[in-house]
């Protein structure tokens, strides 16, 4: 079974902080990672690996320091590791974003694609649905169980109030919760490995141009544009006590009192 | 040309999501402001009773696509009857809501249609220079705030985030009509099976409906939790929990607030022991009266408190949870 | 010169972080107030490589180098002495000297097991009348047909209950002094081998720490390691390579204490500032960092020199001396920045001031470690 999981590198928005002064965000020292819910795909076609026969190709689009990203991926334990990077590919949107992808998944081949439900920075949960709109396939998102036989793979997908367990045939793709499984970690000899014996393959739009159309590509194939991006202005601070366990009581409950929920 | 907004109106087991309500309320307001149609698209199977709920709130007309196709929510056959209607018509707008099944069925849609989607918006509005759908969504941890647009293609579509629109009151009269759309399906478009669909009981209420929330982080410990369930008994709310209390295990996911939890606005929001990570603040700095409780006293919590209290949470809750019960 | 780290050893760090966080640091304190050793975690650092960090591939290890083992010895340490002492005990004492002297036979019958962590190693040289004074060596070893007999008792083992194989030095012939000790590898289901006693210590509490007791134990002729009467060198010379791995714990723990310190500094407020904000806590902490870098720099030089294979005992002993005064002093002087607090066992300050030292005792008190570095410079 050939298996590409669809991965991004992100900033840690779990320590991003805000410069009070600014408003600015201080982005300096903020790890890059793997996008968690990705990290749980990667995981997810391990555990697959884990018990049949597959191969597992790790891809991303960005930038060459996305690089550590895919070595991760193979310390893991991924076969194989391709960087889609080139100039014409920036500013893609989601749509372009898409697509340019799945010219890639084209081009190596697939049963299965396993992307992460949403990326932290970006959060629009877009990339994977269209990814499959594009090869013509089906999507099973939300995954929080997957089992994969032979002919068919069984998901249980979730829902806000609800679950499904839903049964596709190959190829499909399905994208995944974080919440899916515990992402092993990398072993010593799979970063040394990593590093020593297997390779992160690059591939440029010239390696896709039969796959995918210049004009689908990059800023000029993306439908959308960010017209602006701003900080919130942060709520004015209120009033702060550092005063006695019960002061500080009287003090909520006049405050509840004022605002009518006494 | 005569160009229209659409709202997609989600039903499931032929109840109306509220986020459709709220969605229909937004879009009467773009639809107005273009001087076009608001249309609700109903897609479903003998939901015949949704059209009246979307033209009472709001809608000029509704299109519905009825068929067994559609009866429980698929990828394919919503994809290609939404598609067939959009490709049948003008759409100016498309809104869905940003839920499991919207966040799902919008950029399969758009990708088909080949036009632009903003997800999990949480403000739109009308370029009043060009008439381009002005989107704003968080992104980045929810701090930034980034404006879409889409100014090319059609239709600007945008999911938007449950909770942040409000639904319309009900009118109990609507000259609206209701018109039937007819989609073939084969099939082949189920090109999933559904093997089985189990509905969580449904244990309380969702908490971005309490009108009181105690919330509690790392910090506050699984003994903490326990002291909020009682303080939120007594205040007649609900318990939240902050992204680390809920990976420590001290709390239901269910009951996350933030980034990538839930996003509230109750009366009141009194957080106990959460520091304030900027995905938390994301979540929860609209409600309208916040009371912070933290021992550290330049905790970022405190910055968007109108209350902030610094001190031991756990001897303070006490004697809080004390008064209240003599209150009462 | 280049002090950055490759590509590969910072990945190496993300692992060690993130393993530490995840599953050591959760139950370091437990580890310390129950003196239970861990075995839960010792599984998984099996499982991921961290048991066989500079053993080849052949012998399924990870094929990393030292600088890449002392690393993992640090980023375990700063958030479990204990934890880090065993890693350092199985891969500096027990691996490495079969890695470096074991005949191949020898290799595949026991590096594949250390190296996958499978077993667990460890080294007995210190007994009740030779620690610092490691020469007076009283274990003797009587060769006996096939096989050798050994008779005597090994004092403060470090894994010794967890262990499964062990490196004993023995007197083969008692008339030639250091030049008549022999190094065996003996398994613990040897007939007449036993582990006695727990030491209850001060620190690293949850390593255990036991006796050695060789009664007639019989060990095959075949697991003689190294050549006849060449034991007290290759004991030496596994220690300079354990001085890393304890420089490297000595390391950790001093890191770790001034990581922890700096948070609660950022919190701690008394006369209405944050402590942080006095000048005498960000001197102190300047002033401890400092000489935290420094051991690093001097313990990565070890590593770096091993790595290289040119002469590096001298390094490591500076290493480990001055990593080891540094653990002491820097994990007192942060505790007396937690002020009452950090004595008690709510925080882990001062389980970490009584894990460093250790460090300034065993594989080589700081003494020994001078004597080697001023025989080093010939000072005589």
């Amino acid at each position: 079974m050939k298996i590409i999981v669809c991965i991004k590198q992100v900033p840690n928005t779990n320590e991003v902080k805000l410069n009070q002064e600014t408003g600015t965000l201080i982005r300096d020292g903020v790890p890059s990672i793997i996008n968690p819910d990705d990290l749980a795909g990667i995981e997810a076609a391990l555990r697959i690996k884990d018990t049949r026969d597959a191969h597992v190709t790790v891809i991303t689009m960005g930038p060459p320091q996305a690089d550590v990203a895919l070595r991760e991926a193979l310390a893991m334990g991924c076969d194989d590791a391709y960087l889609i990077s080139d100039r014409a590919f920036a500013g893609a949107d989601t749509w372009a974003t898409s697509g340019t992808l799945a010219g890639a998944i084209n081009l190596l081949g697939y049963d299965l694609i396993i992307t992460g439900r949403q990326a932290i920075d970006g959060d629009t949960a877009q990339v994977g649905p269209q990814i499959a709109e594009h090869l013509g396939i089906p999507v099973i998102s939300y995954a929080e169980e997957i089992n994969a036989e032979d002919k068919t793979i069984t998901v249980k997908r979730q829902y806000e109030d609800r679950y499904q367990i839903i049964q596709a045939q190959y190829p499909v793709l399905i994208t995944a919760l974080s919440e899916l499984n515990q992402p092993r970690y990398m072993s010593v000899g799979g970063i040394v490995d990593a590093y020593d014996t297997k390779e992160v393959k690059s591939l440029a739009y010239v390696d896709l141009e039969h796959l995918v159309a210049r004009e689908n590509i990059g800023l000029k194939g993306s439908p959308t544009r960010v017209k602006k991006s701003f900080t919130k202005s942060p709520k004015g601070k209120g009033e702060l006590h550092q005063v006695s366990d019960d002061e500080s009581v009287e003090i909520i409950i006049r405050k509840l009192k004022e605002h009518h929920i006494l | 040309m005569s160009k229209h907004v659409m709202v997609f109106c989600e039903q499931r087991d032929g109840v109306m999501q509220k986020v459709s309500l709220e969605l229909l309320g937004e879009g009467k307001k773009l639809a107005n402001a273009l001087g076009q149609k608001l249309i609700a698209l109903v897609l479903g199977h003998n939901v015949d009773a949704l059209n009246q709920t979307a033209l009472q709130h709001g809608a000029d007309e509704v299109i519905a696509v009825d068929s067994e196709y559609l009866s429980d929510y698929m990828n394919e056959p919503y994809t290609k009857a939404m598609t067939a209607v959009l490709k049948a018509e003008d759409f100016e707008i498309v809104l869905i809501g940003a839920t499991a099944i919207g966040r799902d069925l919008a950029p399969r849609v758009a990708a088909r249609v080949k036009t632009g989607l903003t997800a999990d918006c949480t403000s739109l509005e009308i370029d009043p220079d060009t008439n381009h759908l002005l989107m704003t969504r968080p992104a980045f941890g929810g701090n930034i705030l980034a404006t879409i647009i889409c100014p090319e293609h059609r239709p600007q579509m945008a999911s938007i985030r449950p909770g942040v629109m409000i639904a319309p009151e009900p009118t109990a009269q609507s000259n609206g009509t209701v018109r039937n759309f007819p989609v073939e399906f084969t099939p082949a478009d189920r090109n999933v099976t559904i093997l089985e669909t189990v509905k969580s009981a449904k244990k309380t209420k969702d908490i971005t409906e309490a009108k009181v929330l105690v919330s509690g982080g790392r910090g506050t410990g699984k003994e903490g939790f326990a002291t909020l369930e009682k303080l939120a008994s007594a205040l007649g709310g609900m318990v939240g929990a902050s992204r680390a209390a809920v990976d420590a295990g001290f709390a239901e996911k269910e009951k996350q607030i933030g980034q990538t939890g839930k996003t509230v606005r109750p009366q009141l929001y009194m957080a106990c022991g959460i520091s304030g990570a900027i995905q938390h603040l994301a979540g929860m700095e609209e409600s309208e009266l916040i009371i912070a409780i933290n021992k550290n006293p330049s905790a970022p919590i405190f910055d968007v408190a109108d209350v902030g209290i610094v001190g031991d949470m756990h001897k303070i809750l006490h004697k809080l949870i004390d008064r209240l019960e003599r209150l009462a | 010169m280049d002090f950055s780290l490759s590509k590969k050893h910072e990945l190496l760090r993300d692992l060690y972080v993130k393993f530490a966080k995840d599953e050591v640091q959760p139950l370091a304190a437990e580890v310390d107030e129950t003196e239970q050793f861990p075995y839960g975690t010792v599984e998984k650092l099996a499982r991921y490589g961290l048991l066989g960090i500079p053993v080849p591939r052949e012998y399924g290890g990870a094929a990393a180098d030292n600088l890449a083992y002392a690393m993992a010895v640090e980023e375990l340490s700063k958030v479990c002495a204990t934890t880090g002492v065993i890693v350092s005990a199985h891969t500096s004492l027990c691996t490495a000297p079969i890695m470096e002297n074991g005949t191949p036979e020898q290799k595949e019958k026991y590096l594949t097991k250390l190296a996958t962590g499978e077993w667990l190693g460890a080294f007995g040289l210190t007994e009740p009348g030779a620690g610092t004074d490691a020469a007076g060596q009283q274990t003797t070893a009587v060769p006996n047909g096939d096989n050798y007999i050994l008779n005597g008792t090994k004092l403060f083992i470090t894994n010794a209950d967890a262990a499964h194989v062990y490196i004993i030095i023995a007197m083969t012939d008692k008339s030639k002094g250091t030049r008549g000790c022999t190094a065996f590898i003996v398994e613990k289901d040897f007939p007449g081998f036993s582990v006695g006693k727990q030491e209850k210590k001060m620190g690293i509490r949850g390593s255990a720490t036991c006796e050695l007791i060789m009664r007639d134990c019989v060990v095959p002729k075949a697991n003689m390691l190294g050549k006849e009467g060449q034991g007290f060198k290759l004991a030496m010379q596994t220690l300079d390579g354990g001085r890393i791995g304890i420089a490297a714990q000595a390391l950790g723990i001093a890191q770790g204490a001034i990581d922890i310190t700096v948070n609660y500094v950022k919190e701690r407020v008394q006369f209405g500032k944050r402590i942080s904000q006095f000048q005498n806590t960000q001197f102190e902490l300047a002033d401890m960092q400092t000489t935290v870098d420094a051991a690093r720099l001097l313990t990565y030089r070890a590593a770096y020199f091993k790595d290289k294979k040119q002469p590096y005992a001298n390094h490591a002993a500076m290493a480990k001396l001055f990593a080891s005064e540094a653990a002491s002093d820097v994990t007192r002087r942060c505790l007396q920045l937690h002020g009452g607090y950090g004595y008690t066992r709510e925080y882990a300050i001062e389980r970490m001031m009584r894990d460093a030292k250790i460090t300034e005792i065993y594989e080589g008190t700081s003494e020994v470690q001078k004597m080697v570095i001023a025989a080093h410079m010939k000072v005589n």
